[in-house]
């Protein structure tokens, strides 16, 4: 009985313990979460939507910020998708069983999780040091950086996950594998690499460092992709150094939108997911 | 490797079948298998005959299941998995390199132990293997896939929904849209990997009826862990223990007058 009684007793103070971190934390979260909401949308007006970033002082809005994010992003996703998964369908589908995968797995871990600033100094290094000067280009090219290692990973984990059962059925009727991967294996991958996809974008959206030493900013309107270009994470963190109040006002205004996008982004994740499970 | 006395006596307990009238479809002989070091089937000599059903019985992991692998090469989707020895389809060495395995397992189809219908609609399940190997029109098709789901008794369960998705089907029902997709690619032989301990007794009992129909027109190799099902519907029994074929024969002489005492003590429970 005394036996239970400390076991009881030791369970108490431990379930205390973990409810005490989860609370610190989550309060935290709550308060960031909070005062962006209301710095943010006291800001954000149609303006912000509509006109080019101002110089301190005077009226404006993100546009050119916000175009620069969405085209920078879409090119990111462009070049990094098609890598990503051609590289997890070799991974997971050609060479499961070979070293090469064991080696490209762990360089890609590697990648994944290597800060961004490095990736920014490389394509610094590799492009705008080349180019001698700045680009839209160099600023997608580090993106796409970072989409790379994301989709590899979840391509391959979603397509280990078919069955082998369901590869047996296919090879069974005759189905060469390039057929099988492709009307087999991605259809019941689907919903899990798409996942991938979206929470690569929703990662990339947020980035300042790689784009930093690469699309660098720009403070009027460009679709020259050659050229400097503005985006969300580097105006936000050059508004919010600044000491002007306006400025300081589109920096929250800028964060609000980015963090309502990857909620948004990641609420059609998790909704791709909840439907993989439930079919 | 084995001299080539194993090739002219047979390490079967074959008690003598009547092979008059029969043909053999597929030949296996001296057939060792492995997976990496471990020799998983020793020296299998069997035959399956033209629109008769075998069955292979013995207890878990004799090799049965890897013999039937070995039938339509699906090992080779693996590494360090290995055949030796010689088995032949209509005379063809298929284990030789250069066999088209596609055109292999179009021609030996399989149904698996668990249902595996593809992730889209019934009809696309079935048409989707007649198109690989046939470019038939709209109308051409839709009768090909009637008949598959005809064959495999399963049309009047599904006529009024082919576009929803095969996984939505039970059980027994994905297991007969496995079967139809199997035979709508019209292969001459089919093997069955238990293809009924995932299901209830009604549904065992179509599957046992179709086997016993398709039977006319596919040489069909069957596994199973139910020997009454054996029975029920196979001409020859094979009974494997170890890696080896200990008997083979007519099913009804191996139920009723077993040769070897291992054949026995399993068909009477005594292990297994």
């Amino acid at each position: 009985m005394a036996l239970y009684a400390t076991r009881r007793a030791r369970n108490k103070v431990a379930v205390f313990c973990a409810g005490a971190a989860t609370l610190f934390g989550l309060t935290w979260l709550v308060l960031i979460l909070a005062v962006l909401l209301w710095e943010g949308f006291s800001g954000l007006s149609l303006s912000v939507f509509t006109e080019m970033t101002p110089p301190p002082g005077s009226a404006g809005g993100l546009l050119n910020p916000i175009m620069g994010s969405l085209v920078m992003t879409s090119i990111a996703v462009v070049i990094g998708t098609p890598l990503g998964i051609l590289a997890g369908t070799y991974m997971a589908e050609y060479g499961r069983y070979d070293r090469l995968t064991m080696i490209v797995r762990f360089i890609n871990d590697i990648l994944l999780s290597a800060p961004s600033i490095v990736i920014g100094l490389f394509v610094y290094e590799v492009m705008v040091a080349q180019m001698g000067h700045f680009s839209g280009w160099a600023g997608a090219v580090a993106l796409a950086v970072i989409v790379v290692p994301v989709v590899v990973r979840t391509t391959e984990d979603m397509l280990i996950l078919v069955p082998d059962t369901l590869r047996e059925a296919a090879a069974s009727i005759g189905l060469p594998r390039s057929l099988m991967i492709k009307k087999v294996a991605y259809r019941a991958a689907r919903a899990g690499m798409i996942t991938g996809v979206l929470l690569a974008v929703a990662r990339i959206s947020g980035e300042t460092a790689p784009l930093l030493f690469t699309a660098l900013n720009n403070q009027f309107w460009s679709s020259d992709m050659n050229a400097p270009m503005a985006s969300l994470p580097v105006v936000i963190f050059q508004f919010a150094l600044s000491p002007y109040k306006d400025w300081q006002a589109l920096a929250w205004t800028g964060a609000l939108i980015i963090t309502l996008a990857v909620l948004a982004l990641s609420i059609i994740a998790r909704s791709l997911t909840a439907q993989r499970k439930s079919s | 490797m084995n001299s080539v006395a194993s090739f002219t006596v047979p390490t079967v307990n074959h008690a003598p079948i009547n092979v008059e009238g029969l043909t053999e479809k597929i030949a296996v002989r001296d057939l060792d298998f492995f997976y990496g070091e471990h020799r998983a089937l020793k020296s299998i000599n069997v035959s399956l005959y033209q629109g008769k059903v075998t069955a292979f019985i013995g207890p878990s992991g004799c090799g049965k299941s890897t013999l039937l692998r070995v039938l339509n090469r699906m090992y080779d989707l693996y590494p360090n998995q290995r055949a030796a020895g010689s088995v032949t389809l209509d005379n063809e060495d298929i284990l030789a390199p250069s066999q088209d395995l596609n055109l292999l397992r179009a021609k030996v189809g399989m149904v698996f132990q668990k249902p595996t219908p593809f992730p889209m609609t019934i009809y696309e399940n079935i048409a989707f293997g007649i198109r690989l190997y046939e470019k038939l029109s709209k109308s051409e098709l839709d009768d090909r896939v009637k008949s598959a789901l005809e064959r495999a008794a399963l049309w009047n369960e599904v006529k009024d929904k082919l576009n929803a998705n095969g996984q939505s089907l039970s059980g027994g029902q994905q297991q007969r849209l496995c079967i139809a997709r199997t035979v709508a690619v019209r292969p001459e032989v089919i093997l069955f990997d238990e293809p009924c301990s995932a299901l209830d007794p009604i549904s065992t009992a179509k599957i046992e009826e179709l086997i016993d129909e398709l039977k006319d027109d596919y040489t069909i190799a069957i596994v199973t862990h139910n020997m009454q099902q054996a029975a029920r519907v196979s001409d020859f029994t094979a009974f494997m223990y170890l890696g080896e074929m200990v008997e083979f024969g007519d099913t009804t002489r191996i139920f009723t007058n077993p040769v070897d005492r291992r054949t026995q003590d399993y068909i009477t429970g005594r292990f297994g």
